[in-house]
């Protein structure tokens, strides 16, 4: 079934058009990887897809679900099942870790009626989820991100999906930052969560990340469109001979 | 200010104000002279306005208009309100001493639990000692204030309070002002003494009885720090929306004391505090956090003076105001560092948090320095929320009200987090939750 259908998006920043039509399908149980040029346009996708303000949709629609999620808040996006793991996660001083991880988590299950967690009951999940990321507790006690390592926030990303259990997992340049050690265990991470229920995609510049996380379908985009869609061997044909022979189909 | 002027057996006019509530004023005939003399300081001066320096943002005459009549002494049905208040307004394990619309309640207060080491006398009660020649001086003006000579003229009550030298009372002192009296205003003095290497935490709480509305209270507090002490002085301001708060403080703290002095205003359409800190001792340290939450047409006022008369004193202030809706913030804090005070340390740091387009804030921050060996500086900021940040809390799902409430609470934590008895920063955070909650 169908989870995502992005239908012939066209999207401008600040009067310029970034996307020019974008199409992409994500079904229940697949992963996908988007790779492109710095500037394509993968951020603005996701961030799209994420409800970011700042972002003119003038064509196309989004489907999630099947239902229309350009109608939907970010945070009704997010207890629908969308999550992004950012490239670039802000820092938020004065909010712990723990403290946004329940708020956070208590009311996406509050916006789907389902019954918030006990506080030993989250502490018992973080507590699990930390530990299989190698991600330490006296971290969790920091403000959001603060003071953290690239490639802590990058974990600190995975955590969150993997607490929010989303059906959608958008995992933007999550490779970027880690350490050879970190990045299997970040993908170990993602791999574990991976269900016949669940897709994800994962926008990366590099053929090792798709080691770890073997996408079923790698889509290449350039100048806001997806240019060409293949199989895995299409990332290794990528690496091999770079993206200038998409430059002119974009 | 009440305009309709009255006779008296002298022949001098005096307003309504005072005449009417003569029998309710406390005090051998000369403690009555200083009221009236100081009435007559107030009727001078009227109301302070925007043409006063000192009240240029907090226009009295503007925002308030008149004095309403003094508050009724409370009778059986309004103390069994101010009850119920003072179970809802109570902090766990703070000894109680509650004032009900400008009298203090014996039957609501923790008189006995106190013991010898904290001394608790009503105001009331050494103004009418006449076997006490000084009984007038706890009426002093101190300054030319129009609203600090109100208050002396009209104090129907307050607490005297002493804690023995030496002294480190288990329990903070929480003193309640309960107003009970719709469209009705009080007065209240209170006179606080921490004694030599005491340890000791006074709280001040003043919120409304029900649906109490409108009322007006202008407190004084004068508040005395002695030598090697360790004081926490902590004040919320909670009253009802449309009530009318002014508190005129007086601080002396000695040598090498550390007092740590918080407010927050959660409450009352028009407020200032208006503190004056004077360090008084060497090698003491201060440090005041203010943290004002406004909300609709509310205009919060905090005006800090703290004067450095001696050398070799820390001061600390850190100013957060929240404003929502059309409200207004006011934060005037001047640093005076004396001709001696060498090696004076004084930092200020102000910062506003503009909820809407239409809200206000008029942050002045002053330094007065007549040493030329010191350290201090200013700050001061005002913005709006980090969309950025929002943004992230919301894509994890967080409701725009309840993002927006999660950096807020960030934002006034670094005050709050000041406090140091858990018992009293849980009771902080819960008056601030509840400001969050009213927000629409
Ligand atoms: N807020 C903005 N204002 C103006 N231009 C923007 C804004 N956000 C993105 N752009 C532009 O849109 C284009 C696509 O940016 P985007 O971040 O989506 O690229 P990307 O494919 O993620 O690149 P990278 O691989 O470097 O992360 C770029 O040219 C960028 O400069
Ligand atoms: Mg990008």
């Amino acid at each position: 079934m169908a989870l995502l259908e992005v239908k012939d998006l066209k999207v401008r920043v600040e009067e310029r058009e970034i996307l020019h039509g974008l199409t992409l399908t994500v079904n229940e149980g697949e992963i996908h990887a988007i790779m492109g040029p710095n500037g394509s346009g993968k951020s603005t996708l996701s961030h799209v897809i994420a409800g970011k303000p700042g972002y003119e949709v003038t064509d196309g629609e989004i489907l999630f679900k099947g239902e229309d999620l350009l109608a939907m808040a970010p945070n009704e996006r997010a207890a629908k099942g969308v999550f992004l793991a950012f490239q670039y996660p802000v820092e938020i001083p004065g909010v712990s870790t723990m403290n946004f991880l329940r708020t956070a988590l208590n009311a996406q299950r509050k916006a789907r009626g389902e019954s918030e967690y006990s506080t030993p009951d989250f502490l018992k999940k973080v507590r699990e989820v930390s530990k299989s990321l190698n991600i330490p507790q006296d971290m969790l006690k920091r403000g959001v991100n603060v003071g953290f390592s690239g490639g802590e926030k990058k974990r600190n990303e995975v955590l969150q999906m993997a607490l929010f259990e989303p059906s959608l997992c958008i995992l933007d340049e999550m490779d970027s930052g880690l350490d050879i050690d970190a990045l299997r265990i970040a993908a170990d991470g993602v791999n574990a969560l991976h269900s016949p229920k669940r897709a994800m995609v994962v926008i990366t510049h590099y053929q090792r990340l798709l080691n770890y996380i073997v996408p079923d379908i790698v889509h290449v985009m350039s100048k806001g469109r997806v240019v060409k869609s293949g199989g895995k061997e299409l990332a290794l044909e990528l690496e091999a001979s770079g993206y200038a022979q998409f430059e002119d189909a974009a | 200010m009440n305009v309709a002027v009255a006779k008296t057996g002298n022949g001098r006019a005096v307003s309504d104000l005072f005449a009417s509530a003569a029998g309710r004023l406390p005090g051998s005939p000369s403690v009555i002279a200083v009221r009236r003399e100081a009435f007559e300081t107030y009727e001078r001066l009227g109301l302070p306005h925007r043409r006063i320096e000192e009240w240029k943002y907090t226009d009295l005459r503007a925002l308030v208009g008149e004095v309403l009549p003094l508050a009724a002494a409370p009778d059986a049905a309004a103390l069994k309100r101010a009850a119920d208040a003072v179970k809802a307004h109570a902090i766990a394990g703070a000894r109680k001493l509650v004032l009900v619309d400008g009298v203090f309640a014996a039957d609501l207060s923790d008189l006995k639990a106190l013991g010898s080491e904290v001394s608790v006398k009503t105001l009331r009660e050494v103004l009418e000692n006449k076997a006490n020649p000084a009984a007038a001086d706890l009426l002093q003006t101190i300054s030319s204030d129009a609203v600090i000579s109100l208050n002396a003229a009209m104090a129907t009550d307050g607490v005297v309070i002493s804690v023995a030298d030496g002294a480190q009372p288990s329990a903070p002192v929480q003193l309640i002002h309960v107003a009970t009296a719709s469209s009705a205003s009080s007065f209240t003095r209170s006179h606080l003494r921490i004694g030599k290497g005491a340890r000791a935490t006074i709280i001040e709480s003043f919120v409304a009885a029900g649906k109490t509305s409108a009322y007006q209270v202008n407190d004084a507090v004068i508040l005395a720090v002695g030598d090697n002490a360790d004081a926490a002085h902590i004040r919320l301001m909670d009253d009802s929306p449309d009530a009318v708060n002014i508190t005129s403080q007086f601080v002396t703290v000695g040598a090498n004391t550390k007092l740590n002095f918080f407010n927050m205003t959660t409450g009352a359409a028009v407020s200032r505090l208006q503190g004056f800190i004077t360090l008084a001792g060497e090698g003491s340290e201060l440090s005041v956090n203010g943290v004002n939450l406004l909300q609709k047409t509310e205009h919060g006022d905090t005006t800090l003076v703290v004067d450095h008369a001696v050398p070799n004193c820390v001061s600390r202030e850190v100013f957060r105001a929240v404003i929502d809706d059309r409200a207004h913030s006011v934060f005037q804090g001047r640093i005076i560092v004396r001709p001696d005070a060498q090696k004076t340390d004084g930092k200020m740091m102000i910062r506003a948090l503009l909820l809407s387009d239409e809200a206000e804030a008029d942050n002045k921050p002053e330094l007065e320095i007549f040493a030329d060996d010191v350290s201090c500086g200013h700050g001061a900021t005002a913005g709006a929320l980090d969309d950025s940040l929002l943004f992230y809390l919301k894509a994890r799902g967080l409701p725009e009200k309840q993002a927006q409430a999660l950096l807020i609470q960030a934002f006034v934590g670094e005050a709050i987090e000041q406090i140091a008895d858990d018992d009293l920063r849980e009771h902080v955070i819960g008056i601030a939750e509840r400001w969050l909650e009213r927000r629409q």
